[in-house]
């Protein structure tokens, strides 16, 4: 059983806000889209929508949030972190405003919109934001379960939230805990670190090189910032050569954190970064997009034994 | 149930902390060798009024629930408001020296986080309209009575996000906000004179468009008054709040000088921001009747 995480984010808010009367949501006309609709049939009276304006929806959320409203925005994550990232940066970031940004769509997977609706470099934006926090979920579930956790914290939440679903990764049960890494496989050829809805399909992929006589480590990064870097590091210790697997740019996104890390660490590893190269996509059904720009299952599989058969054995 | 009554002061009292208000800015702008003048002086008699004749607040208290909210959103007007909220007792007057020093509670733009009595950050031009309908909204949403002031400058109305407010703040019916446009007619730089594209008067970015119509035509009420007019500005905001139950935000459009109160900063861009010289002190300290404070500093 897989649902979509949007889904579950609409259902969740009707679930928080019954038990939390600060939670209010803004919406900026995609309600259809996002599922705050699920929230708005619920509360309607809790739920404002302000058109499509984004800048000013995060500047009445920030507004609410002084009267000790705790505002989640729904929209398109580009919306957030193109279109209205001063607005994010100046009344939320830089005042520990307590509003949940709600990113949906984010990554490739996005209706077939296109390039101007796929948010590929919003972990580099967002994480480099001093004050925020950014959370990357894998599935339903653990989307689920960052939103419980985010809706008690005192800060600024970036939740990246995927529009179509993936296979599950989580039960119902999974707990978020910000800051740790979680190491779904184990396997002692290769490490490969993922993160949001990509693990999914970095975990089939695993299956996939295991068939080929290939053990992957598959490790989870959910928790972008804050990030327990120790921990990731100490997943990476040993002789596997390291790839990172993103729905994101490779610059600056996960690829460029566990770099970070590694190159300030004693590991001396090689690190290498799969992801979307540095351009643009296009509009186009999921299978193609996740196929073209490397992402499904077979061509991060294929992608990760070339790797292996170029690289030079690696010193831990 | 025990109600306040709160001692409005004369015209000429307000005239006299404005004169204190305009000396304090460029003087701690020449201490602190960095800061804006022309705006911080356009806008302090609309300031002084606010806080001594119009919202309810109490700066031993700052942060009381049902305070009146003010939003500075042309926030490089900073030590125009930390002037007067130093004069109504939020923080000491001689901190005011601190400003733009390092390690201080007074930034260059507000910050909520460190200094008394600011109730939104601000900086970044645009934004604060936004924030204060948020808070307007608020209050209507728990059934509080306090009312929301953003003052706005001319130039700022600029930005995109202004307007994207205005629309909101209508469609939400805010009676409960009033933004204050300090039409002062004089940008940083503006238009040069001459160059490609400069159409209208350098003297104000707004010309060739009608303000009162177009936010009578997004559905607020619109205030025009002379800014500088004490009279007037008490009646305006007097006004604006007799507006509420009529579900229209007001604007009141306030016309300007910028550098006002001091003869060298008048009317000219060339004083958005600057750093007066010894004598130039003087000068304004003797215009502004302050001239005891210059002899006490020197």
């Amino acid at each position: 059983m897989s649902r979509a995480q949007r889904e579950v984010w609409g259902a969740t808010m009707v679930e928080l806000a019954a038990s939390d009367p600060r939670i209010v949501v803004l919406d900026g006309d995609l309600a259809t889209s996002t599922k705050a609709d699920t929230f708005a049939d619920a509360y309607p009276d809790r739920f404002f929508e302000i058109g499509i304006a984004e800048q000013n929806m995060v500047g009445m959320a920030f507004g609410l949030s002084t009267l000790g409203f705790r505002p989640w925005l729904s929209s398109f994550g580009v919306f957030f972190t193109h279109r209205a990232l001063d607005s994010v940066r100046m009344l939320l970031a830089q005042t520990d405003a307590p509003v949940r940004i709600a990113a949906s769509y984010t990554g490739l997977l996005n209706g077939s919109s296109g390039k101007t609706h796929q948010d590929i470099e919003d972990l580099a934006i967002m994480r480099a934001m001093p004050g925020m926090t950014v959370i990357a979920p894998a599935d339903a579930a653990e989307a689920r379960a960052a939103m419980i956790w985010a809706a008690d914290h005192d800060g600024p939440v970036y939740l990246r939230l995927a529009r179509d679903a993936v296979s599950d990764v989580f039960g119902d049960d999974h707990v978020f805990t910000p800051g740790a890494v979680l190491t779904l496989r184990e396997g002692g050829d290769v490490t490969l670190v993922s993160t949001g809805v990509q693990t999914s399909r970095v975990l089939a992929a695993a299956e996939l090189l295991a068939a080929d006589g290939v053990e992957a480590k598959v490790v989870h990064v959910p928790s972008i910032k804050p990030l327990d870097g120790g921990a990731l590091l100490e997943t990476l210790r040993g002789d596997a050569p390291v790839i990172t697997i993103e729905e994101h740019s490779v610059i600056g996104g996960l690829g460029g954190l566990v770099a970070e890390l590694v190159t300030s660490s004693d590991l001396g590893m090689r690190v290498t970064r799969l992801g979307l190269a540095d351009g643009w996509s296009e509009s186009a059904p999921n299978d193609f997009l996740l196929d073209k720009y490397g992402l499904s299952p077979v061509r991060v599989a294929e992608q990760v034994r070339a790797k292996l058969s170029v690289l030079a054995p690696v010193r831990s | 149930m025990v109600s306040q009554t709160r001692v409005r002061p004369s015209t000429q009292e307000l005239e006299r902390l404005a004169r204190e208000g305009r000396w304090h800015v460029i003087n701690t702008v020449a201490k602190s060798k960095a800061g804006h003048i022309g705006g911080p002086l356009s806008a302090m008699d609309l300031l002084v009024s606010l806080y001594f004749d119009e919202l309810d607040i109490d700066p031993g208290s700052p942060v009381k629930e049902d305070r009146d909210r003010f939003i500075l959103s042309k926030g490089h007007c900073a030590i125009g408001l930390y002037s007067v909220l130093a004069l109504r007792g939020y923080f000491p007057v001689e901190e005011l020296a601190t400003f733009d020093h390092g390690d201080s509670r007074l930034q260059g733009h507000p910050d909520m986080k460190l200094t008394p009595g600011i109730d939104a950050s601000s900086g970044s031009l645009g934004q604060g309209l936004s924030a204060g309908a948020g808070m307007a909204l608020g209050a209507k949403q728990l059934g509080r009575d306090f009312h929301t002031w953003v003052m706005l400058g001319d130039g700022e109305i600029e930005e995109g996000m202004v307007w994207e407010a205005v629309y909101s703040a209508r469609r939400f019916g805010l009676d409960n906000l009033t933004a204050i446009i300090d039409l002062n007619g004089l940008q940083q730089y503006g238009w040069p004179a001459g160059s490609p594209g400069d159409r209208f008067d350098r003297s104000n970015p707004w010309a060739g468009v009608d303000l009162d119509a177009v936010f009578t035509g997004f559905g607020w009420n619109t205030i025009v008054i002379d800014g500088h007019d004490f009279d007037a500005i008490r009646a305006a905001y007097a006004e604006a709040k007799s507006n509420r139950g009529s579900g229209k935000p007001t604007v009141i459009l306030a016309n300007t000088t910028k550098g006002k109160g001091i003869s060298f900063t008048e009317g000219t861009y060339i004083w958005h921001n600057g750093v007066a010289t010894e004598e130039q002190l003087r000068l304004a300290a003797a215009e502004l009747a302050q001239i005891d404070s210059i002899e006490g500093a020197a």
